[in-house]
């Protein structure tokens, strides 16, 4: 199949938005990403006709919508290739996720003087939740240093594994330098050790193929907002085995089998991780964002994305006195920058007067920042409904920061 | 010298003659440097303002029954806003400070053309300029 830009447009509304009086140039979608029409819909459609809470009722709504969110489950399944549904824990997000995680991991399996390995290049959803954890049990964080070009240094990942690790936890793709990280080496070095292994792909699953299979990771989490679905709803996949070993993280109903003030039983996998009535019509609109993916192909918008970034990666060097930070040969569609020595709000400011949508800050990574010396920078991060328009914009709005603050 | 809504009108008036937001980034950006800067010795945690994004730091001198402000930022634009504030409100007995009602900010546009965490380090600024003349009001009440 050939990918139709135009076609794929027409898909996203908010595209034909104006900002400013300025056609709306959408480039924060390493933030969140925009909406297809079929997701939208999809949504409106289960508020106005089919709302009904699931695995309660015994009426005719309840039933369908229950069926349709197992069916959502199984969407995701397939989409990351799981070997069951209730391998599929649904929560609130990728922080959702780790934080589950981090508890009822952290309850069975950590204990003082263990050690939790992470990198250099993660986001704070996967750095803070296991320093709770590390103060609540007196365990300590280890962390995979990195190369000036924004890699993993895995010869240093080596020796940081000992027999106190009990956990190994990596982004996928870093959120600030695009970096797509080795991860199948890092869960082969880690499973010769019996570590289990957490793979975030907030920033993956939307751009290239991930198969839990085939990686064999032990866990992976990951948004549905970031992956052109709903806010509010995102994915923990755990291998079964762990799920039931792990112990559940909220109580509350449907994750119980059997309550009596004396004694409560939890309910099978992967309700024991569901308590309270879940963000059910988000799970639906996520499995309906996952089928619009499959609709385009992983392949076309991987391509796509790759050639957008070429593009833009090249533009940005001509205009000169720009510092891209990440510089892999390994990298997905996200442009971290800085213009000369102009502050990264100075250059926001005039970027987002000109129609043109970039993250500055942080990126709720502070520690890869401090790696390189400095407190922010300007992001550009590219979906597949950009265009080499979109990026032309860009670059003016940075020349015209550039011509400002000369 | 003018007063405090004196000094007010006339920002207001010079921002009228723009007509578009580039145009007053680029007032902002001119103006930063007439900031009264902070002695560089001070640019360290104990002056910074938190709540803005990029790094604020302000200082307080009390003579002569008024309150003379020096700041610096890390971000041009950041400093030009904090140039209008200082222009306004330094050189001032603490309780007009304390009592002023800054009608400029919405006047000439500036708290809506901040973003909402922007316009907090704004707050956060004037927030920090109020607290100097509270505390000097009060510790010229416990003298006197």
């Amino acid at each position: 199949m050939k990918f139709d830009i135009t076609k794929v447009r027409e898909d996203f509304p908010i595209l034909k938005e104006k900002v400013y009086d300025k056609p709306f140039v959408y480039l924060d979608n390493g933030a969140t990403t925009q909406k297809p029409l079929q997701v939208i819909e999809c949504i409106n459609n289960y508020y106005r006709r089919r709302n009904s809470a699931i695995h309660r009722g015994m009426h005719y709504l309840s039933e369908i919508v229950t069926e349709d969110y197992e069916k959502a489950r199984e969407k995701v399944q397939n989409y990351i290739g799981a070997k069951y549904s209730h391998e599929i824990i649904f929560t609130s997000g990728s922080t959702g996720s780790i934080n589950m995680l981090a508890f009822s991991f952290g309850e069975r399996y950590i204990h003082p003087g263990d050690e939790i390995i992470i990198s250099t290049m993660e986001h704070h959803a996967n750095i803070v939740p296991w320093q709770m954890l590390c103060e609540r049990k007196n365990a300590r964080l280890k962390i995979i240093p990195i190369t000036d070009e924004g890699e993993l240094k895995l010869d240093e990942f080596d020796k940081l594994i000992s027999e106190k690790t009990k956990l190994v936890s990596v982004i996928h793709i870093s959120n600030v330098l695009g970096t797509i990280n080795p991860i199948k080496k890092i869960i082969e070095k880690s499973h010769q050790h019996n570590i289990p292994v957490l793979i975030d792909a907030a920033q993956s699953v939307q751009h290239i193929p991930v198969n839990v299979t085939e990686l064999d990771c032990d866990f992976l989490v990951f948004s549905g907002h970031k992956i052109y679905g709903p806010t509010g709803i995102g994915v923990l996949y755990g291998k079964e085995k762990w799920l039931n070993e792990l112990p559940p993280y909220q109580g509350g109903g449907d994750m119980v089998d059997m309550v009596t003030f004396e004694k409560t039983t939890y309910n099978q996998l992967p309700f024991k991780f569901e308590a309270g009535t879940t963000n059910f019509i988000g799970a639906i609109g996520l499995g309906s964002a996952l089928g619009y993916i499959l609709s385009l192909g992983l392949e076309n918008i991987n391509n796509y994305e790759h050639e957008l970034l070429n593009y833009a990666t090249a533009k940005m060097k001509e205009i000169g006195d720009i510092r891209i930070l990440g510089t892999s040969k390994n990298k997905s569609s996200i442009i971290s920058f800085l213009i000369k020595n102009i502050h990264h709000l100075d250059a926001g400011m005039i970027v987002d007067k000109m129609g043109v949508a970039v993250r500055t800050g942080s990126h709720c990574a502070q520690p890869i920042l401090q790696r390189y010396g400095i407190d922010g920078t300007v992001r550009a991060s590219l979906a597949f409904y950009n265009t080499k328009e979109d990026v032309d914009a860009l670059c003016l709005a940075i020349k015209k920061v550039k011509e400002m603050f000369s | 010298m003018k007063n405090i809504n004196e000094v007010q009108e006339e920002i207001i008036e010079e921002f009228e003659v723009f007509d578009d937001w580039m145009d007053k980034y680029n007032y902002l950006i001119e103006i930063s440097n007439d900031l009264s800067l902070i002695d560089p010795k001070l640019k360290n945690n104990e002056y910074i303002i938190n709540g803005c994004q990029s790094k604020v730091w302000l200082n307080a001198e009390y003579n002569n029954g008024v309150i003379k402000f020096t700041a610096d930022s890390d971000a041009i634009i950041t400093k030009g806003i904090i140039t209008l504030l200082i222009r306004v409100l330094s050189n001032r007995r603490p309780e007009e400070i304390m009592n002023a009602d800054l009608y400029f900010i919405d006047k000439i546009g500036l708290r809506q053309n901040l973003s909402p965490t922007r316009a907090n380090g704004l707050l956060a600024m004037l927030k920090q300029i109020k607290l100097y003349a509270i505390a000097y009001d009060a510790k010229n009440k416990s003298v006197s």
